[in-house]
Parts: C-alpha cells; sequence; structure tokens
C-alpha cells in the first residue's frame, strides 16, 4: 500500500498523525468507546448551532431557492429557456444527470464493496459518503425528470404501469434501462443508509436531552434495545443488502454508458463506454467524498476519525480509477484512428482542435495529467493542495461529460446540420441550484444525524479488540 | 430510564409496515379505478338537450336509418348534425301541434339552429375520420352502442385511447361485413374468429398504431 519510510509525515498534518507510523491509523490513539460515541453524537445532540453552519447554510439554501426559481421559469416557459438546440438536442440535462449519478457511485463503492472486502478504513467515511450518493442521486434525478418539460406526465413516460392510454415505454430503449437503474440505485442505497443508521439513532436517542429529540430518534431507531438477537439480524440484513449494493456499482454507471454507447453517433458508440463511465464515476465520487471530508473533519474536528489514512486511501483510489479513464480517452482516440472510419477520425480531430478544443485539452490536463501529483507522498500529505485537486477532479469530469455531449452531437454525419452550443444563463442556474440542493441536504444531514457511524467506530477503538466477542 | 413509548408501539410499528405498503397499493389502485370510472370518462351519462329527442324512438321504433340524418357519415371526418329542415320534412306533417316540438317550429320559423350538446367528444389533438371506419366496416353500434335503445343518447364507451388501440391493435375482433354497418344488434353470421381475418383480408385493413395515424 505505502512506503517504507521509518519517518513522520511532513506537512501540517502530520503533527496529529502520531508520529512514527508507517502508514497513519483508521483511528487516533487514545479514544475510547465514550469519547468516539461524546465526539460523534455531540455534534448532533448539541443545543448551539455553530454559526459557521448557518452561514454555510444560507449559501447553500440560497442556490436552492435558485433552482427552484428555474424550475418555475421552467414550468411555465419551457425548456427552451435551455440552450439546447437541434444537432445538440440533448446538453446540461444530460451531462449534468451523469456527473451527479456518477458522483453517487463513490458512496455505494465505499459502503458495500469495502464492506465486503473488510476495508476497515472504510468505517468512519461510509456514513456521509452514503448520504452523498443519495442526494447525489436526488440532483440527477431533476434533470431527466425536468427535461421533459412537464413532470407531472413523467409517470407515464418513465414508468410502465398500465394507463389508459394503454401506451408502455419503449423497453428497448436505453433511457427507460436508466429508470430502472437509477430508482433500484436509489432504493437500495436508501436502505443500506437507514439500516446502517439504526443502532446510531438508538445511541442519539438515549443521549437525547429533549423530549423531542427521544421521541423522533425513538421512531427512527425502530425499537432497537442492541440486543445479541438484534444485532445477529442488523448484521446479517446489512450484509445482504452489502451484497445487493455490490452489483450496483458497475450496473447503474453501465447502464448510464448505454444512453450513449447504444446510438450509432460517433464519439458514443463505443464499446469501453461502460467500465470507462464505471471507472470515471468512481474516480469523481471518490473527488467529492474528498471534497465534502477535508471541510468536514477540519470544521468539526474530526481529524481523529477521518485520519490522513483515509485521505491517502481515496487519493489512491483515485489515482487508479482516473488513470483507467485517461486509459479510456487513449483508446478513444487509437480506435478514431486505427478504425479508419473518416466520421470517427473526423470527430476525434474535431474534439481536439474543434472549437470545444479548449475544454477538451483541459479535461486531459485534469483526468489525465494533474492526477499524477497523487503519485507524490507530499502531495497526499497536502490538505489544502488535495482540496483544490479534488475540486479540479469534480470540473474534469464535468467537462469529460460535455465534451462526449456537445462535440459527438454538434457535427455527426451531415455538414449541413452542424451548429454549436452554448448554454443559457438558466442552464447554469439549474446546474449551480442542483449544487445548492445537494449542499443543503448535506448541512441538514450533518446537523441532524450522526455523520459518523458511531456504533462502527467503536469497533476500531484498541478497547473492542481487548473483548473477546466484539462485533465486526 | 422510562419508556418513551407505550408498549403497543410494537405491534403498531409492525402493522405499519403492512398498512403502509397496502395503503400506497391501495391510493394507486384508487387512482387507476378512478381514472377509469365514467365520472372521469363521461361514459353512461344522460346529457341534458334543449330537445328530448330519443334515438331510441327515431331509430328503434320508426326504423329510419342512421344516413337520413347523419349524411356525411360515409364522405366525411365528421357524420354530420342535421338540420331543423330534416326535422321538419316530417314534422311539418306529423305532431305538428305538439309542445314538445314547439322548439323545433321556433328553429324552423326563426331560421335559427338547435343547439345540440356534443355526446362524442374527442380531444383536439385526436384526428378522428367517420368516413374511413365506415368504409373499412366498421359499425356505428361498435362504437356507439344500441343506439336504437337510448331514449337520450350517451356515451357508450370510455373514448379512451387504450379503448381506441383495443381495435386499432386487432380489427379482426370488431370488423363487420359492409352492408351491417348501420344495422343494430348486429350477430356475426359465422363465428368473428373466421370472418374477422376474412374481412381483414379483403377490405385491406391496416393495423395502424403509429403515433401520427390519430395524433396529426
Amino acid at each position: 500500500m505505502a512506503g517504507s519510510q521509518e519517518h513522520p509525515h511532513d506537512g501540517a498534518a502530520g503533527a496529529s498523525e502520531g508520529a512514527l507510523r508507517m502508514t497513519p491509523a483508521v483511528i487516533a490513539p487514545g479514544h475510547t468507546f465514550e469519547s468516539v460515541t461524546d465526539k460523534i453524537s455531540g455534534i448532533v445532540l448539541t443545543k448551539r448551532t455553530p454559526i459557521g453552519w448557518f452561514f454555510g447554510f444560507a449559501i447553500a439554501f440560497a442556490f436552492l431557492m435558485l433552482m427552484n426559481l428555474t424550475i418555475g421559469k421552467l414550468l411555465l416557459t419551457g425548456i427552451g429557456i435551455w440552450g439546447n438546440n437541434v444537432p445538440v438536442g440533448w446538453a446540461f440535462d444530460i451531462i449534468n444527470f451523469v456527473w451527479w449519478i456518477g458522483i453517487g457511485h463513490a458512496g455505494t463503492l465505499i459502503s458495500a464493496i469495502l464492506l465486503l472486502f473488510r476495508q476497515q478504513w472504510r468505517t468512519s467515511i461510509n456514513r456521509f459518503a452514503e448520504a452523498m450518493t443519495l442526494f447525489a442521486v436526488a440532483c440527477a434525478a431533476m434533470f431527466p425528470l425536468l427535461h421533459t418539460g412537464r413532470p407531472w406526465l413523467a409517470a407515464y413516460w418513465l414508468l410502465p404501469y398500465p394507463n389508459t392510454m394503454g401506451l408502455w415505454p419503449q423497453f428497448r430503449s436505453p433511457l427507460i434501462w436508466d429508470v430502472f437503474a437509477v430508482t433500484t440505485y436509489f432504493t437500495v442505497s436508501l436502505l443500506f443508509w437507514f439500516t446502517g443508521l439504526v443502532p446510531d439513532m438508538a445511541t442519539l436517542r438515549d443521549r437525547a436531552q429533549s423530549r423531542a429529540g427521544r421521541v423522533i430518534f425513538g421512531v427512527l431507531s425502530l425499537g432497537w434495545r442492541g440486543s445479541a438477537r438484534h444485532w445477529h439480524r442488523y448484521e446479517m440484513a446489512y450484509l445482504l443488502l452489502a451484497g445487493i449494493s455490490t452489483p450496483l456499482v458497475l450496473s447503474v454507471h453501465s447502464v448510464v454508458s448505454f444512453d450513449f454507447a447504444v446510438s450509432v453517433l460517433p464519439g458514443w458508440h463505443s464499446t469501453i463506454f461502460p467500465p470507462y463511465f464505471v471507472a470515471g464515476a468512481i474516480y469523481s465520487g471518490f473527488a467529492m467524498v474528498m471534497t465534502l471530508a477535508i471541510p468536514l473533519r477540519k470544521f468539526y474536528g474530526l481529524e481523529d476519525f477521518i485520519t490522513m489514512r483515509h485521505i491517502h486511501n481515496m487519493t489512491k483510489i483515485m489515482l487508479v480509477t482516473g488513470m483507467i479513464v485517461a486509459y479510456g480517452y487513449a483508446n478513444e482516440a487509437f480506435f478514431a484512428w486505427y478504425s479508419a472510419n473518416p466520421y470517427e477520425g473526423y470527430m476525434m480531430s474535431n474534439r481536439m482542435t474543434g472549437p470545444y478544443g479548449t475544454l477538451y485539452w483541459s479535461l486531459i490536463a485534469i483526468n489525465a495529467a494533474m492526477i499524477q501529483l497523487f503519485w507524490f507522498r507530499r502531495v497526499r500529505n497536502n490538505i489544502g493542495l488535495l482540496f483544490v485537486l479534488s475540486l479540479l477532479v469534480n470540473v474534469g469530469m464535468w467537462l469529460e461529460r460535455f465534451i462526449i455531449i456537445v462535440t459527438s452531437l454538434h457535427r455527426d454525419f451531415l455538414p449541413s446540420s452542424w451548429d454549436m452550443y452554448a448554454p443559457t444563463r438558466w442552464d447554469f442556474a439549474m446546474f449551480t441550484g442542483t449544487i445548492g440542493l445537494f449542499l443543503s441536504l448535506f448541512f441538514l444531514f450533518i446537523r441532524f444525524l450522526p455523520a459518523i457511524a458511531i456504533f462502527e467506530m467503536r469497533t476500531i477503538v484498541p478497547q473492542a479488540k481487548l473483548q473477546p466477542e466484539h462485533h465486526g | 430510564m422510562p419508556q418513551i413509548f407505550h408498549h403497543s408501539t410494537n405491534t403498531l410499528a409492525k402493522v405499519s409496515i403492512v398498512g403502509g405498503l397496502l395503503l400506497a397499493s391501495g391510493l394507486i389502485g384508487l387512482i387507476m379505478i378512478f381514472g377509469r370510472s365514467s365520472y372521469v370518462t363521461r361514459a353512461h351519462e344522460f346529457i341534458e338537450q334543449p330537445l328530448q329527442f330519443s334515438h331510441a324512438h327515431h331509430v328503434g321504433d320508426d326504423g329510419i336509418d342512421c344516413r337520413y340524418c347523419h349524411t356525411s357519415v360515409e364522405t366525411s371526418s365528421f357524420a354530420g348534425i342535421p338540420p331543423t329542415k330534416t326535422c321538419m320534412n316530417c314534422h311539418s306533417q306529423l305532431w305538428v301541434t305538439s309542445p314538445i316540438l314547439e322548439p323545433v317550429r321556433a328553429s324552423f320559423r326563426d331560421d335559427r339552429s338547435l343547439r345540440w350538446i356534443r355526446v362524442h367528444d374527442l380531444p383536439d389533438f385526436v384526428y378522428f375520420n367517420h368516413s374511413i371506419h365506415v368504409k373499412k366496416g366498421m359499425g356505428c353500434e361498435t362504437c356507439h352502442g344500441r343506439v336504437d335503445e337510448m331514449p337520450l343518447m350517451l356515451q357508450e364507451n370510455s373514448l379512451q385511447m387504450n379503448w381506441c388501440l383495443a381495435c386499432h391493435r386487432s380489427p379482426e375482433q370488431f370488423v363487420r361485413p359492409r352492408s351491417e354497418i348501420f344495422t343494430m344488434g348486429y350477430r356475426p353470421p359465422v363465428p368473428q374468429a373466421v370472418l374477422g381475418p376474412q374481412l381483414v383480408q379483403e377490405y385491406g385493413i391496416q393495423s395502424l398504431t403509429t403515433c401520427s395515424t390519430c395524433h396529426r
């Protein structure tokens, strides 16, 4: 995993990490069951909300209101307020959908696959990564619903049910596969997240000072008493849900990639799309986890729980998946040449040197060149730099979707139908609005629910190792 | 620590799992039933007309052919609503003093049309043409029901899209010989399963289910 230098980390973060370790621990030394529980539940049960929380929430909420305004405008006017035009019939609505769905994937990977592989370092980041998944899927779902222009009719456009028109969705279309993939993903993710929350809800119920807190957390904890039978069932349910979630990490974004790969458009019609999309999803998802984890651990003083070990491991996963994505770019370019197909060839040269060339090279600069910085331990230890890099990765992955969608559509087979695409301010309002929705939900989440799994953290403190019958 | 919830909450929680599912599926079911009910489709609903014209009397008792009044049904998209003059063909001789027919006579005198209320009202986004249906062997009765038994005109069918599609998807179940189009109470002389496919073949009936057949 890591190098074997026998010296403490350089950089400011090294000091709190417990010196003279080869790799930082998944939890800082000196913690007990009680200190872990106090720390995490204290964030929720405190009577004094930090002023910074209000500040951050206010900004996020303002953008959420911008989203509502945009949706209002959209419903009154129609999707003509967006920049979509005839060759580019799909633009921000699908770019942002794919971007958000992709971000969700890290949460599922952390909670399901890392659980099955018994990776202990998942423990402190899984809860908020799963929340991130849910919120990202909610943001993603906005776009396909609203791009219909009349979302109240979306029920029969998207869902197969015996309606009075005798109509069914087109089952041969990947768009309807998308509906199934995404709704399954959201349902399973929600169940997984909630199941994991139940024991912690009971902890909060027992510690809550107010009557309202006791009742609300009491209802949400579903009568959890922590008996051996409860734990046995919990573990079984959690494992089963992890098993169900695991294939979803691969399948959901594969299906999303079919939206493109199943068409016959140069730049879309490619067998590399499913693995390349899945890798890109995990890559962007970990970048988002990092973007959220770094401020979270700083402002709430959670450096003991979200340690440099977590940061390092996430960086390494981003490096691996980022390289797979970069391999995908190389493959696209190679096959454009190797196929000797003039349309494929033109698509690639248009991407590189056409009107959107700057964006293409920006994405190569980020997703292929910049991530090579993650090889260096100095970079992996520099929290401030990592925060900036993780934001840039999110930008890079957004640019990737923009390039794939817009450059493939705007110049297709017939030069007479070529046109340029430019987003309008409503496009940007909708996009930043969903970021507002995402962050608003996240702020509410860290204020009202335990952002780190308390009982799972208790299993990794040294105290837990002393008992022969520890769970985990 | 004192109990937060009463002991019965355990049962309530378990019941709520089943109850929630039942409630959700019940609500969805209700919405579906409501959407198909005659409250929404207005089928089987007598509509108050300016004059209580009885198809049961004119068609059933008197045996007047549909085309005597609905003259353009074979040549036009619209079957045609008869002008008052058509009524007066007979009613200038019959029941000339009947008070119930006073609106007809008034309409004739003042040269003002009777304002009939449309019973079969398709949405404006649907293209429908009577003449082609008549030409291809669709009986009046198939869509309009036993008009000869209706004292006041009512809508026999839902006119919902799946009702249209039921025939458009398998016209052989409903087609009849051209000679029987205007017959009320038609019974196929040979089983429909034999006759239907023959007529479909003979009349060159296509199963038209593309969107633009009706939504032009």
